[in-house]
């Protein structure tokens, strides 16, 4: 421990207020409340935008307002814009790895390890998005003369609740999944370990992403997650962060317009491990069949 | 082209602008034929086989038969035939089934127009009609002039029925004021010198291909004034077949809705079974409407279905299967 | 010549003689047919109201019974048993409903009131073809691309719909069989019979026992088998309300669920479509089984232009449409499956009369027994009206106009449902830009209620999720590395 300072240090330093991401936008949370974020060993580090449901309300709108968009660019497109994702975390790498450190306790050369793999999770992703249609759509030969055809498409406004423990990586790994096919997502970050969300947000919103195709909502998924659950205008939801609430009430909710629930994982999830194919881009997407007669 | 080709097209001009909506040109009859509603292949063959699906039994089959019977033009048009092979042929058209008196007799009497004569005297007095094939059928590769005075030649012979062909070659390269223009011209021959022969038009549909071609065939056709709009010459394959006969018979009826002018459909080919035949009136019945149920609308082109009716209407007369020895060869 | 009159069909009735009948049926649990231990409850024929015969209501304790008795045939036989010796069952399934297909369709006509043509040309020969689909999978899963050995998911919990019984049973039954699940089965209360012949069918087979286990009974029945702990997967066909309770009782849970519920579905005519097609579509889009199916074109939207020519066009070919005895050949339109049906298609018509939209009934007459509906066309339908927007299932069409592309697809789009669309014009381009646009599982562009084993089927949104049919369809069926997210 250092003593406690007896003079003013010569610069001040200028502090960061922490912000939600909604729209493109970093507003203040509607609810005007904060709340204290500290590091591993409990000591205040900052003090975070607690999200509320209106917050989410307003995510879900510019979800919905950016999902065309999103859906209708080409794949080619996407891929790139997310591979661009990698590209600037690459540039923000040092402050990530503060984050990461601090946030999860874990030391540097663990912390570069960790955000090395988020930023390869993004290019893992990014690769993807014109390869999903082709490997987990077909043709299928119809008994009868017509063309016919099955290709996943994007579900809609994804929520996913963001793990609580892995604050980047876990974060990174449930937010690039439900982007690739083109999906709008609206995020709730870990409750305790908030930052790397916000800085994430950050790289979000001098990338290509489009404004309101990733919202990122700091607080209590407690809070937040069961308006989403609820919420007639959220397609699916991945309760990957909610492994020790109460989920089985999330997905109660969820059933209200029967979205698609991803249940969160029995026991510890590894998440530096890559995944072992595209099974959570597909759990996002709906498989689109069309016919078309085959005439002269 | 003649002075008398100029006359007849300016005549059928009249009308056929009305429908058009405009003068008569290559342009405007594409513009016309081409604005029609295109035919889903896959769903007029899909329509044609429900319709062949009607189980048609007892006193419906009874009915069916007899209709069948009475709208057959009984047709040969072979180089072997011969005068005596017509005039067997006129026979079996007036008596088709000499074992049961209350058999109606056949519509017509198909053949080649140097036959008409002959079949002409045969039928006297029957209420059969003669039908003679005109225009150098089967190709309809001749000069006009000749095409007319083929034409002119049957209908002076006394043909009640002329059954032309078009220019397949004008329709496919897109000439259809050529192809509008020898049907307004035949048209005026059967109508010649006193004449009333009705004139039907085949389109022969195996070498169209396409429903779209066959329903824009249909409505050129009619537009140029056809008595009646009739498949093919039997000489190409395919032939009639149910779904190309459903497009003739949707634009028959939608003739009528926009012009109020009844035109009939005339299959031909191919129509070997009486089973099929009344699938044939099935869908005469369900797409065109009753008013078509009836020979003056609808003809069947055929040799060889006449007796697998005769076959069956004994089957339904007498409870048992019959054979081909117990109706006449022709 | 004189005017030869009208064609007047004969009649021309199926012969039931071919079914025999039982009194009474028991559930069908581990190979055998026995007694419900709960009562026992009539399935009648809607076309006439006669009772059929009388049916088992499974209990709670019978539902313990038949997941028991597949959890063993799981554990014990079918589980174990190699892809190529499941799939030769239920290629041998296939081939005897094959050669029982009469029966199966006059049966399924009797108990459903669907036209004998509908079974015997579409229902029967389908379920058929769903198990030969099914079968060659079963040794092929490793190929099926959901990782290396995709393992079964355990005992599955199916429960269907009354519209197509046999139909349904298949494609559950089928797709779970070659994934090497066992299965329990529930019919709707008011169709039970095929699947009870399905069941005989089973013993045919000789499919060792506990694969297959049929739960006759309505609603407790259904709530008994999907509750059950023991279950692993539940396969759901019916109402969107019902679906929804379904998604509510398994939250928690580590159930695996796919659910195929109600739609809306706009059917959109441009006017470059091909009408006579378009009429066609429109007409087995909306009136195919009485309008009693989940993707039924039950929206007609068609653009102003052409508005007027294709209701007439549609109004005279519904003239043409027979309605009466199911079981006669030439019926085109038989009977609603229950009073229950009836009385919910009544009470929606009449809500259309009462917010001002204009109803034609094809003329024809009703017989006086049995529950019947005529083909109805409303027009002049807003989308605020409830004709609009709730699904009727039953032979009522409701018209809407649009202008642009871009509307179409906007009121295409304004429903919590998502199951089907379709879309007629000529233009290709135009095709392949909304059934991109379409929000909807299933997309037919100039066709409609085209169905194939090949062919995935499945909702967006209110309609439900997951796939069956196709290749699709075995990832509902299968426990692979996907799940492990």
């Amino acid at each position: 421990m250092t003593p406690p300072a007896t003079r003013a240090p010569a610069r001040a330093e200028v502090r960061k207020t922490y912000k939600l991401y909604i729209g493109g936008k970093f507003p203040r949370t509607e609810s005007g409340r904060s709340y204290e974020v500290t590091d591993s060993r409990g000591r205040f580090w900052a003090n975070a935008s607690q999200g509320s449901r209106k917050d989410a309300r307003d995510a879900v709108v510019a979800a919905r307002g950016a999902f065309s968009g999103w859906a209708g660019a080409t794949a080619y497109n996407r891929g790139q814009v997310l591979y661009r994702v990698a590209e600037l975390m690459e540039g923000r790498r040092a402050q990530f790895v503060d984050e990461v450190s601090r946030g999860e306790g874990i030391t540097r050369p663990q912390a570069e390890r960790v955000v090395s793999t988020a930023i390869d999770r993004w290019v893992w992703y990014a690769g993807w998005t014109d390869k999903v249609a082709q490997v987990a759509g077909n043709a299928n030969p119809v008994a009868g003369p017509y063309f016919n055809l099955s290709a996943p498409e994007p579900t809609g406004v994804v929520a996913v609740l963001a793990p609580q423990d892995s604050s980047l990586l876990g974060l990174v790994s449930v937010l690039a999944a439900p982007l690739v096919m083109g999906n709008a997502v609206v995020l709730v970050s870990s409750r305790d370990r908030p930052l790397p969300a916000v800085t994430l947000s950050e790289v979000l919103a001098t990338s290509d992403v489009p404004g309101g195709v990733v919202n990122v909502i700091t607080g209590d998924a407690a809070e937040v997650a069961p308006w989403l659950a609820s919420h007639s205008d959220v397609n699916a939801i991945d309760l990957a962060g909610a492994a020790d609430l109460d989920w089985a009430a999330l997905e109660a909710r969820s059933a209200g317009t029967l979205k698609r629930v991803l249940r969160p994982r029995d026991g510890e999830v590894d998440w530096a491990a890559t995944p072992s194919g595209p099974a959570r881009i597909l759990f996002f997407t709906e498989t689109k069949t069309v016919w078309h007669p085959k005439g002269r | 082209m003649t002075t008398s080709t100029t006359r007849a097209t300016a005549a059928g001009l009249s009308s056929a602008s009305a429908v058009i909506g405009g003068e008569v040109t290559d342009s405007s009859l594409r513009r016309f034929l081409h604005g029609l509603p295109g035919v889903d292949a896959v769903g007029a063959d899909q329509r044609a086989a429900g319709l062949g699906t009607r189980s048609i039994k007892t006193t419906a089959k009874a009915w069916a038969l007899d209709t069948v019977i009475q709208m057959i033009d009984l047709t040969t048009l072979e180089g072997a035939d011969t005068h005596g092979k017509v005039r067997t042929l006129c026979a079996k058209a007036v008596r088709p089934d000499p074992s049961s008196p209350d058999c109606p007799s056949v519509a017509a009497v198909c053949v080649y127009n140097d036959l008409v004569p002959v079949a002409v005297e045969a039928l006297r007095g029957s209420g059969v009609h003669v039908a003679a094939v005109a225009t150098a059928f089967p190709s309809g590769r001749a000069a006009m002039d000749i095409k007319l005075a083929d034409t002119t030649d049957a209908v002076e012979a006394g043909a009640h029925e002329i059954d032309m062909v078009i220019d397949r070659g004008a329709f496919l390269s897109g000439r259809y004021l050529q192809v509008f223009e020898e049907i307004v011209a035949t048209r005026e021959a059967c109508n010649a010198g006193g004449h009333s022969a009705h004139l039907k038009v085949i389109l022969e549909t195996g070498e169209l291909v396409t429903y779209d071609n066959a329903r824009r065939a249909s409505w050129l056709a009619m537009l140029a004034g056809a008595d009646f709009i009739k498949t093919s010459t039997g000489k190409i394959q395919p032939a009639a077949t149910m779904p190309v006969t459903l497009v003739m018979l949707e634009a028959v009826r939608d003739w009528m809705a926009q012009t109020g002018r009844q035109v009939g459909v005339k299959p031909a080919g191919g129509i070997r079974h009486a089973k099929d035949a009344i699938k044939y009136l099935v869908m005469v019945s369900e797409v065109a409407g009753e008013d078509w149920l009836d020979p003056d609308w609808f003809r069947f082109g055929a040799s060889t279905l006449l007796n697998d009716v005769l076959l069956q209407r004994q089957k339904l007369t007498t409870g048992a299967y019959s054979g081909p020895d117990y109706v006449t060869l022709d | 010549m004189a005017k030869m009159g009208t064609f007047e069909y004969a009649p021309a009735p199926e012969s039931r003689s071919v079914v025999d009948l039982q009194p009474s049926y028991g559930l069908f649990v581990d190979g055998e047919f026995v007694d419900a231990a709960g009562t026992s409850f009539k399935t009648i024929n809607p076309a006439t109201e006669e009772v059929l015969a009388e049916v088992g209501e499974a209990d709670a304790a019978d539902v313990e019974r038949a997941v028991a008795a597949a959890r063993r045939a799981h554990t014990r036989v079918w589980s174990r048993m190699s892809g190529a010796e499941r799939g030769k069952y239920l290629f041998r399934i296939a081939r005897i409903m094959q050669e029982r297909a009469r029966e199966l369709a006059v049966l399924e006509t009797l108990d459903n009131g669907k036209p004998i043509k509908e079974s015997r040309d579409v229902d029967v020969p389908t379920a058929a073809a769903f198990f030969f689909y099914y079968a060659g999978w079963a040794d092929k899963l490793d190929h099926a691309g959901f990782g290396p050995s995709p393992r079964s998911l355990g005992v599955a919990a199916q429960v269907i719909p009354w519209n197509f019984p046999l139909l349904m049973l298949a494609w559950k039954i089928a797709p779970a069989l070659a994934c090497g699940n066992t299965v329990v089965l529930k019919p709707a209360e008011t169709t039970p019979l095929t699947a009870l012949l399905f069941a005989e069918i089973c013993q045919q087979a000789d499919l060792p026992p506990g694969v297959v286990n049929i739960v006759t009974g309505a609603g407790p029945t259904g709530r008994a088998l999907v509750e059950h702990p023991g279950v692993d997967k539940i396969a759901f066909t019916g109402s969107t309300a019902v679906g929804r309770g379904i998604a509510q009782q398994v939250a928690g849970s580590r159930k695996k669920v796919t659910l195929e519920l109600g739609g809306k579905a706009a059917n959109i005519v441009f006017s470059d479509a091909p009408l006579d097609q378009a009429v066609e579509g429109i007409v087995n889009g909306i009136f195919f089984n009485q309008g009693q199916v989940c993707c039924a074109g039950s929206r007609l939207l068609v653009q102003e232009d052409v508005a007027t020519e294709l209701v007439e066009r549609l109004e005279r070919r519904l003239m043409t449409l027979r309605l009466g005895d199911p079981m006669d050949k030439n019926t085109d339109v038989g009977a609603i499956n229950s009073r229950a049906q009836l009385d919910r298609i009544t009470e929606l018509a009449a809500a259309g009369d009462a917010e001002g939209a204009v109803r034609w009934s094809a003329p024809c007459e009703l017989p006086s027994k049995g529950f019947w509906f005529p083909p109805t066309v409303f027009t002049g339908v807003s989308n605020t009206h409830r004709i609009a927007r709730e699904e009727i299932f039953g032979p009522v069409l409701s018209v809407l106009t649009f202008r642009t592309p871009d509307e179409a697809i906007a009121k295409a789009n304004n429903t919590p449902y998502g199951l089907s669309a379709g879309i007629w014009t000529e233009k290709g381009s135009r095709i392949l830009w909304a059934a991109d646009k379409l929000r909807a599982g299933v997309v037919w562009a100039n066709t409609f209620n085209r169905f194939d084993p090949t062919s995935p089927f499945g909702g967006y949104k209110e309609s439900g999720y997951g796939r069956e049919g196709g290749r699709h369809g075995l990832a509902s069926y299968l426990h692979s590395e996907g799940d492990d997210l």
